[in-house]
């Protein structure tokens, strides 16, 4: 699951993706016409609109490319950069770079295309934004109480408003679209043309205004992965037909004892409760955590066998049911409880005497799984909890 | 040669925001360019000036956090990448050359301290606001960031409510 940096991608081959992101975002930029000073002021005198265009059309564009290969479980949010926002830098800085904006017609990336091109404002620009930055660098102490005021962290706006990511694209986008509509009045107004479309061309703008809306309803009317799982294990419920292929105790010490490579002991009771104590060999998946990601790969794969436990069926039971909607694993499901389990296996009571043959051999084989067991657990002490991959938040912005 | 016209808007933008959510599915961050800028900054003052660099706290903070040093960096490979496809995009549309481009009443002059002014007061705002343009506001779009929107809006709003008093630098 992306992004793929840095768990696919190495960062020292990010470094060759980063020039190759620069190539297409330069070229996109220049073809746009965002190396011409005139036309990136144009929108502030009306004259010409083209960079809200650009922007708010990538800016809209990226946002439901975002929202739609999350909720396919493509990407995972919660990695992503999300600028961090400081409320007075954001306010005092971003005034700033709209007063630099006016007076020197570039932002500091269109100066660069620019420059590239030998505009030789765009050199201008950039040697200035140098200083600027050298200035900010060297009265730092002065500006540190703007810079680090107000400290929001990394607050999405949908969260900010209360709204669903969805709901905020769905208004994004609608403003962004009437903006278009908007500036090309105002626009034919200030070059005074006359504003007169064919039909064709309308009916043309009218659908393709629409598309945007239909690719953000996509995610309201396909179920992400998350949401089908769990309705597949509800129907399932509901139905009451689960089988379950289970195991006992005792075939459960055994299976650990002579084939503990072959099974993934799953606990799926909360933290808690498994730190207070746990089969031995148990690993620990918390139930409400089982449509993580960093999880699936023990419901996926077909080495081991899954071995669900907590301390009521219902639990492990809707584990395993929930497994069996991520992967294609074998999965069993213990017929016992975890305190069951600790009572027959680990406190087997030595029989009477007249019990019988198999009563004191089930007795010796209970003691003798539970002296390995321990000695296991023991030499398996820190290879017993789930390796889980660390997890890199991609870092971001301008630092 | 007359060069050829530009892109459609609606078409550049759209092509602007898959690159952009390529960027972000593959890296997890944005585009930007502004941070490309603050390394070769930090760079030069730890060449020409290493002692100064040693003392002062922004330089001391930034290589704590920076081990590799402020070039070893993706947005300065982004950057590099803008130079290079805006060159190319330059020669397969016949726009290279030198080129003083203002507006019908500005003079050379004017124009020229005017870029540098802008370039240094774009240039503190975007260390101040943590981006510009590209990294804070449209990349702040994109993951829905609420200061990168906050940030957007400040941008623009601060350069319409200054537009009228600078128009002799770009209007007839």
């Amino acid at each position: 699951m992306a992004p793929l940096v840095p768990e696919i991608i190495g960062n020292e081959f990010n470094f060759v993706i980063a020039l190759l992101i620069g190539v297409a975002f330069g070229y996109t930029l220049e073809q746009a016409g965002f190396s011409s000073t005139k036309k990136l002021v144009g929108l502030f005198y009306g004259y010409d609109f083209t960079v809200l265009r650009v922007f708010f059309t990538a800016g809209v564009t990226a946002m439901i490319g975002v929202l739609l290969l999350a909720h396919f479980g493509l990407l995972d949010i919660r990695l992503i950069y999300v600028n961090p926002t400081f409320l007075w830098s954001a306010l005092v800085g971003g005034a700033i770079m709209g007063a630099g904006f006016i007076i020197g017609g570039f932002c500091p990336g269109t100066s660069v295309c620019a420059a590239s091109i030998g505009k030789l404002d765009g050199w201008a620009f950039i040697f200035g934004s140098l200083i600027g930055i050298l200035a900010f660098a060297e009265f730092y102490p002065i500006l540190e109480p703007i810079y680090l005021g107000k400290a929001m962290g990394p607050v999405r706006i949908d969260v900010f408003f209360g709204l669903s990511p969805v709901a905020w694209a769905f208004i994004l986008t609608a403003i962004a679209i009437l903006a278009f509509y908007g500036t090309t009045w105002v626009e034919y107004r200030v070059r005074k043309k006359q504003l007169k479309f064919s039909p064709l061309t309308m009916r043309r703008t009218y659908l393709v205004s629409v598309v945007p809306f239909v690719f953000i309803l996509l995610a309201v009317v396909i179920p992400s992965r998350n949401d089908r799982i769990q309705k597949q294990v509800a129907d399932k419920k509901e139905q009451g037909k689960c089988v379950f292929k289970e195991i006992s105790a005792d075939k459960l010490a055994d299976e650990l004892v002579n084939n503990y490579y072959k099974v993934n002991l799953i606990d799926v009771r909360t933290k808690e409760e498994f730190e207070s104590g746990h089969l031995p060999l148990a690993i620990n998946i918390p139930l409400s955590e089982f449509l993580d990601r960093k999880y699936e790969d023990y419901f996926k794969q077909k080495h081991k066998t899954n071995i669900f436990y907590s301390n009521d069926s219902a639990t492990h039971k809707e584990a395993c049911l929930t497994a069996q909607f991520v992967g294609k694993s074998n999965n069993l499901i213990l017929k016992e409880t975890a305190d069951d389990f600790e009572r027959i296996i680990f406190h087997a009571q030595k029989p009477e005497p007249l019990a019988g043959k198999e009563a004191y051999e089930e007795y010796l084989f209970r003691s003798g799984a539970a002296r390995k067991l321990t000695e296991l657990q023991t030499a398996f002490e820190n290879l017993n909890k789930p390796v889980i991959k660390e997890v890199i938040k991609a870092t971001g912005g301008c630092s | 040669m007359r060069s050829k016209k530009y892109m459609n808007p609606y078409l550049a933008g759209f092509l602007l925001g898959l690159i952009l959510l390529a960027t972000i599915y593959i890296t997890g961050r944005g585009l930007g360019a502004s941070g490309a800028m603050k390394s070769v900054v930090i760079e030069s003052v730890n060449t020409v000036a290493p002692q100064h660099a040693g003392n002062t706290q922004f330089y001391k903070e930034y290589a704590a956090e920076h081990p590799n040093g402020p070039l070893r960096s993706w947005l300065v490979f982004e950057v590099l990448g803008v130079i290079i496809g805006a060159f190319l995009s330059g020669v397969m549309s016949d726009r290279i050359g030198w080129k003083l481009e203002k507006g019908p009443k500005a003079t050379n002059a004017m124009r020229i301290v005017g870029a540098i002014t802008g370039g240094a007061l774009f240039g503190l705002g975007s260390q101040l606001g943590r981006g510009c343009t590209s990294g804070s506001a449209l990349s702040g779009m994109a993951v829905m960031s609420f200061g990168g929107i906050i940030t957007m809006m400040s941008i623009f709003g601060m350069a319409y409510m200054l537009a009228f008093f600078f128009r002799r630098l770009w209007l007839k």
